[in-house]
């Protein structure tokens, strides 16, 4: 099993674009900085005064180095993982001894203090790549288990069944539609089915949306109503697969089906700035029960977002009196500025 | 049922026109084994109802989730009507009501439906008496949005959250609500425990809405003796706290 994993996982140097990597960069290097300082203290006010001493070694070469792989994360993402791994190394140790000759020599630093601080760096820094390599190692059976557990809450049986039944109502009476329904049926569930761990562009899924849309339209007629702000979307984002989807289907289960009046879903995606938004609307009543199907897929969604955004993407719900809101927000990333594309 | 020799009548109730398109249809595959006509069809429950009270049919055929009124809500009126009719329901896909219709025999249909399936249920639903109405609200899990009351032969439906109290009277409990009273024929008891959220009990006879609570006050009952009363939104009349209950006069102060 484990081997599989690591097939289906190639090890990767850690994305340092990305929000979540920096800021557990930055906790680990600085609990290290804090551990040394009470370590090298006799009393606990002098391990103020050693935290301040170390710190001003540590984080100018912490923050440059950060910056430093953040503009090379791109590139170092296609290398091999080892080739990744030794180029970090070399990069921050280059770093380390840039800064002594730039300004440690100044400060008073001499070469015994030169070859300290680079054993120190060159440790540091393998700590916090193997805490990255675990972390990959431990999440990767849950993106698997996610994927399943999401593949299990997407086929909901309810709209296949009520789909399939439609269909075959159309039969005798309007063949050429029934094909249709029959076609955009089968791709819907080649997308379904299909391994959907990569992301994939915006413009794809909200394709999918509407031929998901089109077919709740054949059975529930005027009832569902259906509105699309997508002038401002940006078609080449890359989202998790299925990230929308899922939510129209709540939104028709929980919003359109308890009414008997006909009832409006409206979908607004835009971007701002470096952000995709999706906004999704529909009615709810709050006796039609709001209950656990709901929950399960956004937080089937919202672990996804977190395995491919970590705290970059956030998914948030409003309930008003007569509406039930989600929004979404991701990071805008396109095939061209993702590295692994 | 009145037409056992004669031509079954044949009701169908389903939210998604497509879905009663295919139930014709399959009903006319039926047909040419099995005399039948389609009397009526309804899109909800409080629909088919109001159809159902005025066109005698032996045999409904009942989508459960629909607006307005579910199909297992729905069921559990049909039974006040002079001949109610042998219910089948029909499903797409709700495991939890599959599984209490196995445990207690009652029949269904998982669409999509096949004719010779459709068949053997109507011909089976001739002899069948129907469900009980108690079992019909365990399987829904949920309270009735709505009390069927008999008047005159019909049936009437008073929304649940119109109704301010109500109060039981020898063999029957009055329903009232700001515009009359009504009387059915249930026990309190079984009121309480399936509507115990929106009702509280005030008086061992005595279920007074929550949202009708207006305050309380003292007054002095027929002995000359001190106790609470609750006043109420739309009514003027004032309901005695019996003492057992007193505590809900602390609880409803603390409240508001």
């Amino acid at each position: 099993m484990a081997s599989i994993n690591q097939n289906v996982y190639p090890r990767a140097a850690p994305d340092f674009r990305n929000l979540g990597v920096v800021l557990r960069t930055l906790v680990l290097v600085n609990l290290l900085v804090i551990i040394a300082a009470l370590i090298r203290a006799q009393t606990l006010g002098g391990a103020w005064n050693e935290l301040l001493q170390i710190s001003a070694l540590v984080q100018p070469l912490l923050i440059i180095s950060l910056l430093a792989l953040m503009l090379l994360s791109g590139w170092l993402q296609r290398l091999a993982y080892r080739t990744a791994i030794l180029f970090v190394l070399t990069l921050v140790l280059a770093l380390a001894v840039a800064l002594y000759f730039a300004v440690g020599r100044a400060l008073g630093l001499d070469a015994a203090a030169l070859q300290r601080g680079c054993l120190l760096t060159l440790l540091a820094t393998l700590i916090v790549l193997g805490y990255f390599d675990l972390r990959a190692r431990a999440l990767s059976p849950a993106l698997t288990e996610a994927r399943l557990q999401a593949l299990q809450a997407r086929i909901r049986p309810h709209f296949l069944f009520n789909s399939l039944n439609a269909v075959l109502s159309l039969i005798r009476e309007n063949p050429r539609r029934a094909e249709n329904a029959l076609e955009d049926m089968a791709e819907l569930f080649r997308v379904l089915m299909a391994d959907n761990r990569e992301l994939s562009p915006l413009s794809r899924e909200v394709a999918l949306c509407r031929q998901y849309l089109d077919l709740e339209a054949l059975r529930l007629g005027e009832r569902l109503q259906v509105e699309w702000h997508v002038d401002n979307m940006p078609g080449d984002a890359l989202v998790p697969p299925l990230v929308l989807q899922p939510l129209l289907e709540n939104a028709v289960y929980h919003g359109i089906e308890p009414r008997a009046a006909p009832g409006l879903i409206s979908i607004n995606i835009f971007q701002r700035r470096n952000q995709v938004h999706a906004v999704l609307r529909n009615p709810y009543q709050e006796n039609g029960s709001h209950h656990a199907g709901n929950r399960m897929a956004l937080n089937n969604i919202r672990e996804r977002l977190q395995l491919h955004f970590d705290v970059e993407a956030t998914l948030a719900t409003r309930v008003t009196a007569d509406s039930y809101q989600v929004h979404i927000v991701m990071p805008y990333r396109t095939q061209r500025s993702d590295g692994r594309g | 049922m009145a037409a056992a020799d004669d031509v079954l009548r044949v009701a169908i109730v389903d939210d998604e026109a497509p879905a009663r398109n295919r139930m014709r249809d399959l009903l006319g595959d039926c047909a040419e084994r099995l005399p039948l006509a389609i009397v009526g069809e309804a899109a909800n429950g409080v629909a088919a109802l109001e159809l159902l009270a005025r066109v005698a049919t032996d045999v409904a055929l009942l989508d459960i989730r629909m607006p307005e009124m579910d199909g297992l809500e729905l069921a559990q009126h049909l039974r006040k009507l002079p001949q109610p009719p042998a219910v089948i329901f029909t499903t797409a896909y709700d495991a939890h009501a599959i599984r209490a219709f196995e445990l207690h025999a009652i029949d269904y249909l998982l669409k999509p439906i096949r004719a010779e399936r459709l068949h053997d249920a109507l011909i089976r639903a001739r002899g069948t008496r129907p469900a009980h109405a108690d079992v019909l609200r365990d399987i829904r899990q949920a309270p009735r949005s709505r009390l069927s009351v008999q008047e005159r032969g019909r049936i009437r439906l008073v929304p649940v959250d119109e109704i301010i109290y109500l109060k039981a009277e020898l063999k029957y409990v009055t329903v009232r609500t700001a515009a009359r009273e009504y009387l059915i024929e249930e026990s309190l008891v079984r009121l309480e425990q399936e509507m115990g959220e929106r009702f509280v009990r005030i008086h061992r006879n005595c279920l007074v809405a929550r949202a009708a609570i207006r305050g309380f006050e003292r007054a002095a009952d027929q002995n000359g003796e001190a106790r609470w009363v609750v006043l109420l939104n739309g009514v003027d009349e004032k309901l005695p706290v019996s003492r057992r209950q007193q505590a809900i006069v602390r609880e409803f102060a603390h409240r508001g």
